[in-house]
């Protein structure tokens, strides 16, 4: 496994919008958890006004330009278009993705490793609905239609993965190429997308256990309108995968 | 194949299955007219079903977010350490 993980590069692409704080936590923590592994980190800023991009430059002097890479965009253009500009400038043969807000601790990053070399699956994908997996801060209300929602997509669709709408996740590089270029949805459709045609495409898929903490608590709540492109995509998902 | 041609394929030899009782007669035709709101009754309980014992073993993890605050603390000296200036927020 040690010879394995050495030919291996990881890129990390972490998206941000108005994340000063939590990416300098984020990027930290990374370090933390992936010793002796070789990675690097592509921040795509989409513009933010608070200064995240100083702070990125201020910790590429800490940990070095080739290891923290920031690959900003002029302004909020989604977040798969901020996947494909980040996978341009990846050099690793593996891609993880993950969210900035520390909803997705980098101390799974070592399990999602282990996960793909043990069973060299094309995707290791995140999942908070099995024993060890787990959410903290949501009221009532949100676990009621998170559940609704994946009974829903898991008796319509049959994506054989327990998590379809979390968004951390390990791809072999080039799966990740292949399956991005044929989904149009956004925002968490979109995450629901990635998984379920790569699903119908064949690629072997593999869960790990991830927690999720809610810091602002209940700021994901689900208003009407979600819900509604929630359905709507879980429709189009059924007519076109 | 598109997924939902999948679906609707089931539907299709389910309600084939259906009409060939009604034909058929094997059992009487009054029970056999009730059956697809049987099925579709027992479809509607087994989502709430679901949905229920969803609700109820939804894994949670309090101790992760003192965790995470631990983790803040320590990463917010390592910045500070470093001089990387994240702000007072």
């Amino acid at each position: 496994m040690e010879e394995t993980m050495k030919k291996n590069k990881y890129s990390i692409i972490v998206p941000t919008y108005n994340e000063r704080l939590n990416i300098a936590l984020i990027i930290y923590l990374i370090f933390k958890h992936l010793k002796n592994v070789d990675f690097e980190i592509i921040v795509v800023d989409d513009g933010s006004p608070d200064g995240t991009q100083d702070i990125v430059k201020q910790l590429q002097q800490v940990y070095g330009e080739d290891r923290v890479l920031l690959r900003p965009r002029p302004k909020k253009l989604g977040l798969g278009t901020a996947y494909i500009h980040g996978l341009k400038h990846a050099s690793g043969n593996f891609v993880v993705i993950m969210d900035a807000d520390l909803s997705h601790h980098p101390k799974y990053l070592p399990s999602f490793i282990k996960k793909q070399i043990d069973t060299g699956a094309s995707i290791v994908t995140g999942t908070r609905y099995v024993k060890g997996g787990g959410v903290h801060g949501w009221n009532l209300m949100r676990k009621l239609t998170s559940r609704g929602a994946n009974v829903l997509a898991q008796t319509l669709l049959w994506p054989g993965v327990s998590d379809l709408t979390g968004s951390f996740r390990l791809y072999k590089k080039s799966a990740l190429e292949d399956v991005i270029s044929s989904c149009v949805s956004k925002g968490y459709v979109f995450q629901m997308e990635m998984i379920v045609r790569a699903s119908r495409k064949g690629y072997h898929i593999e869960e790990v256990p991830i927690t999720f903490v809610d810091r602002v608590y209940g700021s994901s709540k689900l208003g009407g309108s979600e819900i509604v492109e929630y359905l709507k995509g879980l429709v189009y998902l059924l007519v076109t995968t | 194949m598109k997924h939902i041609i999948k679906i609707m394929s089931l539907l299709v030899s389910v309600s084939a299955f259906w009409i060939s009782l009604l034909l058929t007669s094997i059992i009487p035709e009054s029970y056999t007219l009730l059956l697809p709101i049987y099925l579709i009754v027992s479809l509607g309980c087994y989502g709430l079903l679901m949905v229920g014992i969803g609700l109820m073993r939804f894994p949670t993890c309090p101790y992760e977010s003192v965790l995470l605050q631990q983790d803040i603390v320590e990463a917010k000296e390592f910045l500070k350490e470093n001089e990387v200036d994240v702000g007072s927020d």
